[in-house]
């Protein structure tokens, strides 16, 4: 592993929309291991916002703990990180969101995080719907402590000890469409052709967005028998759909068999425009996107791809109906009643 | 026989069955003593259950405005079958014993140091209303109306309390008055003369106010700006969120849109309510969560976490009876070591004594700015018996021309005049406190990372020793600083000399004081200190130091003050001296005294 990330870029690379450079959106030196899933999906974060031109500064990056929980501080250096404890990121991205409904809130997270310690909270944030970005990188395994199973890792699996993982797996996807997020994916780290398109959708939703990307442990867990590995899962998945996220604005021109092609426009009136293999089955039909995760699982298939939207989906704000000016730049004005309310208060307290 | 005679200092003992909608009934009549002027101090005795437990409510009536409670009951209002004669036996001789006589009394009630007044409740109630359902609440009105007889009450201050209660469900006026008027009546027919308490007109109670110390520190949370709450239901303190939205909907609502200037998140369990405190405050936001003892044991991991990665916190404890669920309907301020130091490593906590609902209001909306301003977790030790009982207090008052202290933070401007000489956590001022940025305050400059992991002044990751150690001591300095800033001990020390002195705090302090009363008619003197936060100030070290003796009075098994205070100051252990009471009833004046006067005899008489 290498500590030093030589400064030179190319002088031709083009700044986005919004003038900054793909080097305004990098973080620290990686100290995650040579080849580790993390790493190619932290490159596909700052890709993704990148592309989408976000100032840097108006992210929010917020984790709990983990070996994926250490990556907000290998990306987006100009915007403010919380590494917090372990399995509480939803709850401090909640709050974050309801003091300031104006940044973006990337809420990166691992299967331990997640699916175990942090399960309580991961349903709570999914059911209040909360507009964040919840990017749970997932190997199967708990990295930090040398490998042990996680709760995702799937029955039969076998890691870097040799013993098969006897318990079922959780599959987070399947839940969070169960609980009412907005939008669901999954993806493989090393798919960055799907990757990106996948999570500037994800960050142009409004309510929860969660993306369940398999990212291979490559220490613990990349052995021939873990359905995690690089290996296996280049196999064993088979996409949905490919897709094109389309920014609000642009002129759409691929042209597509009828059919075939589904489009959802999102909050912002950026689309995203499907193109399926199977044209009866709608991302925006939650049954449907349940049954056609638990059929490819029954096959030993691993399905990929935007797996259900649901492009109105109230977001926490919008339930409990908060004031548009974010809470955090309200002042004494705004706050406080004064003490002639005060006495008036007293009297009724008479 | 003869029957306690008084006017004005008694305690009545309501006892009821919960669920049967006593509440209002009891209410209406400790707030007809309260507007005759006369200071009174209600205590709601309930079970951790919806219906059909006992319950009581004691009321005590006090001119001299001696607020703690009695411990002696002078008269039972027996409204439940299951706890009746418990609630016989209880009473003091010369007492009375007002009960339903619609059923006769069985034998067993034969003391002859009690006076029986049988009021036929249900029988006048079912002659008199129809609708059943209301005939249980206006058996209870009845009674009252029954008791201001009896006591002599001015029957006007009642039947405007009803008008007043009611203003808004004016069809219930007429019915209410009917039974107040019904049990008037047939008390001054068959009970002339009998009773020989009485409450007479006083001018005692000035501008005070009655309620509860909850709906106080929901209201001074609202007044101190917070706007975001995380929060999880748990008695006693879930009447602190409740008084917050109720407040927020009134003052803080657009009437046109609806939309609130408040995010008030119930959140999935403790660990998550203070979660969202954290995130909030973390990103600009005055934020607070109210939970109880179970509470305060999920959330010390995020304490842990807001201690030492500095980011503001307002808790507000109501303390009950532990430990583990204990029980959860009664009283205790069994949380200071667990509040204070609360998380794993080394950990303090800023704590907040308030001992009236003033305070709760005072305190809870000052907590917003001790925490910006010292940058951690500051919380507020309430407990059930001031959160959730009626108190008389001082009345609310806000400083119009008072701005809020956000602490200090970094705006846009600032950052770019310092360049590239920022670091989070380095202490510039010397106070022990560095400068902070919320994001998305700057495009290039401010921004850092928040951890819980050992860091260095810029924010790194690091596990230097050196710099784990300069870290932790500065930590000690903020801790100095808040000394400077958190209200100071109340001292009364008197001018004859007294070598004991006593040290109480929260809902001890009436009690205390009425102590302190009763040993002076003993011929014993004592100095007192009240504490109103930890961390401690000199003013509380030299107070131990001026006497031979201090007594420590709160309400824990364990002394848990006592304990704090020795580890945190430079006294001598055996110099302080336990008063404990933790039977989850709130303390009296008389357990102090004696416990005191005990300990001097037991000394030699020397005090």
């Amino acid at each position: 592993m290498t500590f030093f990330r030589p400064s030179f870029r190319h002088p031709d690379l083009p700044p986005n929309d919004a003038g900054y450079y793909l080097k305004d959106y990098e973080g620290g030196i990686s100290t995650l291991c040579a080849g580790c899933g993390h790493d190619s999906t932290n490159a596909a974060i700052i890709q993704a916002c990148f592309e989408l031109s976000i100032p840097p500064h108006k992210i929010a990056k917020i984790s709990g703990i983990g070996c994926s929980s250490k990556s907000p501080a290998y990306l987006l250096g100009k915007a403010h990180g919380f590494n917090s404890v372990h399995g509480r990121m939803p709850s401090i991205v909640t709050g974050a969101n309801m003091a300031n409904r104006d940044l973006l809130y990337l809420g990166i997270s691992g299967d331990g995080d997640t699916a175990s310690i942090g399960m309580g909270q991961f349903a709570h944030a999914v059911r209040r719907n909360l507009n964040m970005v919840y990017v749970m990188m997932n190997n199967g395994c708990y990295g930090l402590t040398k490998g042990q199973y996680s709760a995702t890792a799937d029955k039969g699996s076998v890691g870097k000890k040799g013993e098969p993982n006897m318990l079922e797996s959780i599959d987070l996807c399947e839940i969070a469409i169960q609980l009412g997020a907005g939008f669901v994916g999954r993806s493989f780290s090393g798919d960055k052709r799907q990757l990106v398109p996948m999570l500037k959708a994800a960050m142009s939703h409004t309510g929860m967005a969660f993306i369940d990307v398999i990212s291979p442990c490559v220490t613990f867990n990349n052995t021939p028998g873990s359905t995690k590995s690089y290996h296996w899962v280049r196999e064993h998945s088979e996409a949905t759909n490919t897709f094109d996220y389309v920014p609000f604005k642009q002129e759409i021109t691929t042209d597509y068999e009828d059919g075939t092609t589904e489009s959802v426009v999102l909050h912002d009136n950026s689309v995203i425009q499907l193109h399926k293999k199977d044209s009866s089955i709608h991302v925006t039909d939650r049954r449907q996107a349940v049954d056609a995760l638990e059929e490819h699982k029954e096959k030993g298939l691993i399905l990929t791809g935007v797996l259900y939207i649901d492009p109105d989906s109230e977001d926490t704000h919008r339930i409990i109906n908060t004031s548009r000016q974010p809470l955090n730049t309200l002042g004494k004005k705004d706050l406080c009643p004064g003490n002639e309310a005060l006495q008036s208060i007293n009297e009724s307290m008479r | 026989m003869k029957n306690i005679e008084s006017t004005n200092d008694f305690v009545i003992r309501f006892a009821n069955v919960n669920g049967s909608g006593s509440a209002s009934a009891n209410n209406l009549f400790a707030k007809a003593v309260f507007r005759m002027g006369v200071p009174v101090s209600p205590k709601n005795i309930f079970p951790s259950n919806i219906q059909g437990l006992p319950t009581w409510y004691e009321v005590r009536i006090n001119e001299q405005g001696y607020l703690g409670r009695h411990g002696d009951v002078d008269m039972v209002v027996a409204m439940n079958g299951q706890t009746m004669k418990k609630d016989y036996e209880g009473l003091l001789s010369g007492g009375y014993f007002f009960y339903d006589s619609s059923r006769k009394l069985s034998e067993e009630y034969g003391r002859d140091d009690v006076a029986l007044i049988g009021i036929p409740l249900t029988k006048l109630c079912n002659d008199a209303f129809e609708n059943p359902k209301m005939r249980g609440l206006l058996k209870n009105i009845i009674y009252v109306g029954a008791l201001a007889f009896l006591l002599d009450m001015e029957f006007e201050v009642l039947t405007s309390s009803v008008e007043k209660q009611y203003r808004k469900k004016s069809k219930l006026i007429p019915p209410n008055l009917k039974a107040l008027e019904l049990g008037y009546a047939y008390a001054g027919e068959n009970y002339r003369g009998v009773c020989k308490l009485a409450i007479s007109r006083r001018d005692k109670v000035g501008d005070a106010v009655i309620m509860d110390g909850n709906a106080a520190t929901g209201l001074g949370a609202l007044y101190g700006g917070a706007t975001v709450v995380g929060w999880y239901p748990i008695t006693p303190s879930t009447s602190v969120i409740e008084s917050f939205g109720r407040y927020a909907e009134r003052f803080r609502k657009d009437t046109e849109t609806g939309e609130l200037k408040a995010a008030i998140v119930q959140a999935e369990d403790e660990l998550a309510a203070l979660g969202i405190v954290i995130g909030a405050s973390w990103n600009g936001a005055r934020a607070f969560t109210a939970t109880s003892g179970p509470g305060v044991s999920l959330m010390s991991e995020f304490l842990g976490l807001a201690y030492f990665a500095e980011i503001p916190a307002v808790l507000v404890n109501v303390q009950r009876t532990g430990p583990s669920t204990g029980m959860p309907t009664r009283t205790q301020q069994g949380d200071i070591l667990a509040c204070g130091y609360a998380s794993h490593g080394d950990t303090k906590q800023v704590l907040l004594f308030p001992c009236n609902p003033k305070e709760c209001f005072d305190m809870t909306a000052d907590a917003f700015d001790l925490a910006e301003r010292l940058q951690t977790p500051v919380i507020v030790m309430s407990d059930l018996d001031l959160g959730m009982n009626d108190h008389m207090s001082p009345p609310l008052d806000w400083d119009d021309s008072r701005a809020y202290d956000r602490g200090k933070v970094l705006d846009k401007d600032q950052l770019e005049e310092l360049g590239d000489s920022w670091g989070r956590y380095l202490d510039v001022d010397g106070d022990g406190i560095g400068y902070r940025t919320y994001p998305g305050t700057h495009p290039t400059k401010g921004s850092y990372f928040t951890r819980g992991t050992s860091h260095d002044e810029y924010s790194k990751y690091t596990e230097e020793s050196d710099a784990y150690e300069h870290n932790m001591q500065r930590l000690l300095q903020k801790w100095e600083t808040a000394k400077e800033l958190v209200p100071v001990p109340e001292v009364m020390v008197g001018n004859a000399p007294a070598t004991a002195g006593m040290i109480y705090y929260g809902t001890s302090t009436d009690a205390a004081l009425e102590a302190v009363d009763q040993l002076r008619e003993q011929g014993i003197t004592i100095n007192t200190l009240r504490i109103k936060a930890f961390p401690f100030q000199q003013d509380v070290e030299n107070f131990i130091r001026q006497h031979d003796l201090v007594y420590v009075v709160e309400q824990n098994r364990d002394g848990q003050m006592k304990t704090l205070l020795i580890n945190e100051l430079d006294v001598q252990p055996d110099q302080l001296v336990s008063v404990l009471h933790y039977d989850g009833m709130p303390i009296t004046a008389r357990i102090i005294s004696s416990a005191i006067t005990a300990s001097i005899a037991h000394k030699g008489g020397k005090a």
